[in-house]
């Protein structure tokens, strides 16, 4: 896909305005990663209360790709059920921003935030529901992601 | 002045076009640079008509490939002008000459509390081999730093030498983010008055201006191939004779020895000792061809094109509002290498759309987070020119750059 509609204004608003920027001072998931190659770093915090996403926010640094990202992967998971946010997968985001065929090596900016919140969800599935099962199911998702 | 268009005839793949039917423009010459038609040829040339094992078989085939592996090692010699050919060790790259000196040497001679020198705008292949000897031996690395020219801080070098612990120095002769060319001269100078070692990383000078190993005066050396119109996967490593003598071998194996029994071996000569195993015959043979394709333009004539096109190019960049450039902006301190940023552009998205007009540049973080930190950036985008890079180019890479600023509104 072309520059000019990659770099609509609406993902250039985002990464120059991003929604839900900031962390939370008590995040049940805390989570951050970077993208080794470029350098691009994201990290997500969440609150859920009763299987809801109560707050999200994240901090980071990057490309206007994978900063619109994110900011828009929290908008689309604030208040969303739990188990609609675990299903989430890379169509969905990829849908969400506007950005088909991207070449290889950018689709790895959208897709940072997504693998950020896999991995979030893989710990507090683990750790805080010991629920292995789901857990190792989005820890393969995650890892699949690149 | 050297013909470009001759040049670029050599060049097969800068006629090719990119994103269907935009002409290439290859500014990422820093990373690696084009092969012309002579090196592909000699490699094709051993595989075709004498490709064969190296020193030991006594055939036809053997001897031929055994002369041209060998006749570029009296290439290099005379090419970087070292005293003896046994001093030049052939490895893979820049990368594994530094881990093999901070194996085989680093190991003997750094212990507890010594200090090795570094700089803040080395690559990552300077700073990680030191961090992990330094860590085993209980040594502690330092770093000179780099003012906000781009250039580095020597007065930091002398505080380090005032300690009396410093047993290496290693810094690259030209930085491949900044351009920077290092006073390399006078780095050397104190550390032999001091009686300290020095590694000189030649990554990116050796490629484009003279460099004459018996005036600089440096203890290793190390430089890469493919950064230099050779192939990839062959690099070198040049010592002082005395020190590789006295240094542990670093790959045990085939070719180096001189005897093995079941528990004691003896090691083969200079500089067959640090060749383990069957080389990269073939590519070493390509880079014989690569460094005759160099001498025959002459480096003098490589460096006065690079300057020209630097100079020509950071004249239109410093035009663009909202740009900034990092490193000298005096083409005498600086090598074919221009890193900038232009307004909140990020280095990714502007190397995105400039390559839709078929402009390679690299962005990112070069290998170069120390420096990242430094220049408190995240990272840069960065052009880097060759040879075969002409102004007309610039001009493109110029137009793109405004084509980027409008699609960000800037
Ligand atoms: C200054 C410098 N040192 C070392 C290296 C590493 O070279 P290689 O990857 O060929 O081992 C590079 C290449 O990027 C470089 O620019």
């Amino acid at each position: 896909m072309s520059s000019a509609d990659i770099y609509r204004e609406i993902i250039l608003d985002y990464y120059r305005n991003p929604r839900n920027y900031g962390k939370l001072p008590n995040p049940d998931v805390a989570q951050r990663d970077s993208n080794p190659l470029c350098g691009d770093e994201l990290e997500m915090h969440l609150n859920i209360q009763e299987n809801k996403v109560v707050d999200v926010k994240f901090t980071g640094k990057g490309c206007a790709i994978s900063q619109a990202s994110a900011s828009m992967l929290t908008e689309l998971i604030m208040g969303k059920d739990f188990e609609a946010v675990k299903k989430l997968s890379k169509e969905d985001i990829l849908d969400n921003l506007g950005l088909h065929d991207l070449g290889p090596a950018r689709i790895k900016c959208a897709l940072l935030s997504l693998k950020v919140l896999k991995s979030g969800l893989y710990s507090y599935l683990s750790e805080k529901l010991k629920d292995t099962a789901s857990a190792d199911k989005i820890k393969e998702e995650a890892s699949g992601l690149y | 002045m050297i013909n470009i268009e001759n040049i670029r005839n050599d060049f097969p793949i800068l006629k090719r076009k990119v994103h269907k039917d935009k002409a290439l423009v290859y500014f990422d010459n820093a990373a690696t640079t084009q092969k012309p038609m002579q090196v592909i040829d000699s490699i094709s040339h051993y595989y075709l008509h004498y490709n064969s094992n190296i020193h030991r078989a006594v055939h036809e085939l053997a001897e031929e490939a055994t002369l041209a592996y060998e006749t570029t090692r009296d290439k290099i010699a005379k090419f970087i002008n070292a005293k003896n050919r046994e001093e030049i060790v052939f490895v893979r790259g820049t990368t594994e000459a530094i881990n093999l000196v901070a194996y085989a040497w680093g190991r003997q001679n750094i212990n507890k509390d010594d200090i090795v020198v570094t700089t803040e705008y080395e690559h990552h292949s300077n700073i990680v081999p030191w961090q992990l000897l330094t860590k085993e031996r209980g040594a502690k690395l330092e770093y000179i730093g780099v003012d906000d020219n781009g250039e580095l801080i020597l007065d930091q070098l002398n505080r380090y030498l005032e300690t009396g612990k410093v047993k290496l120095v290693t810094f690259s002769q030209m930085s491949n983010v900044l351009g920077t060319i290092t006073n390399s001269e006078e780095i050397i100078r104190r550390c032999k008055k001091n009686g300290v070692r020095v590694l000189v990383d030649g990554a990116q000078s050796v490629p484009h201006m003279k460099v004459d190993l018996q005036k600089l005066d440096c203890d290793f050396f190390a430089f890469s191939a493919h950064k230099m119109l050779g192939p990839t996967g062959v690099g070198v490593l040049w010592a002082r004779k005395e020190l590789l003598e006295a240094m542990v071998p670093f790959n045990g194996g085939g070719d180096m020895i001189r005897e093995v029994h079941k528990y004691e071996t003896t090691w083969n000569d200079l500089p067959y000792k640090f060749e383990a195993g069957t080389p990269n015959i073939a590519d070493v043979i390509g880079f014989g061809a690569a460094l005759d394709y160099l001498d025959k333009i002459g480096m003098d004539k490589v460096r006065e094109h690079e300057v020209e096109i630097t100079r020509y190019a950071l004249d239109k960049i410093s035009q663009i509002k909202g740009i900034k450039i990092y490193g000298p902006m005096d083409t005498a301190k600086r090598g074919g290498v221009i890193s900038f940023n232009l307004g909140d552009i990020h280095p990714h998205d502007l190397a995105t759309i400039i390559d839709e007009d078929g402009v390679a540049i690299r962005s990112g973080h070069h290998c170069a987070q120390v420096l990242m930190e430094r220049l408190d950036v995240s990272a840069t985008s960065r052009a880097s020119f060759y040879i075969y890079n002409t102004k007309d180019e610039v001009d493109v890479f110029i137009k793109s750059l405004y084509r980027a600023k409008e699609l960000f509104r800037i």
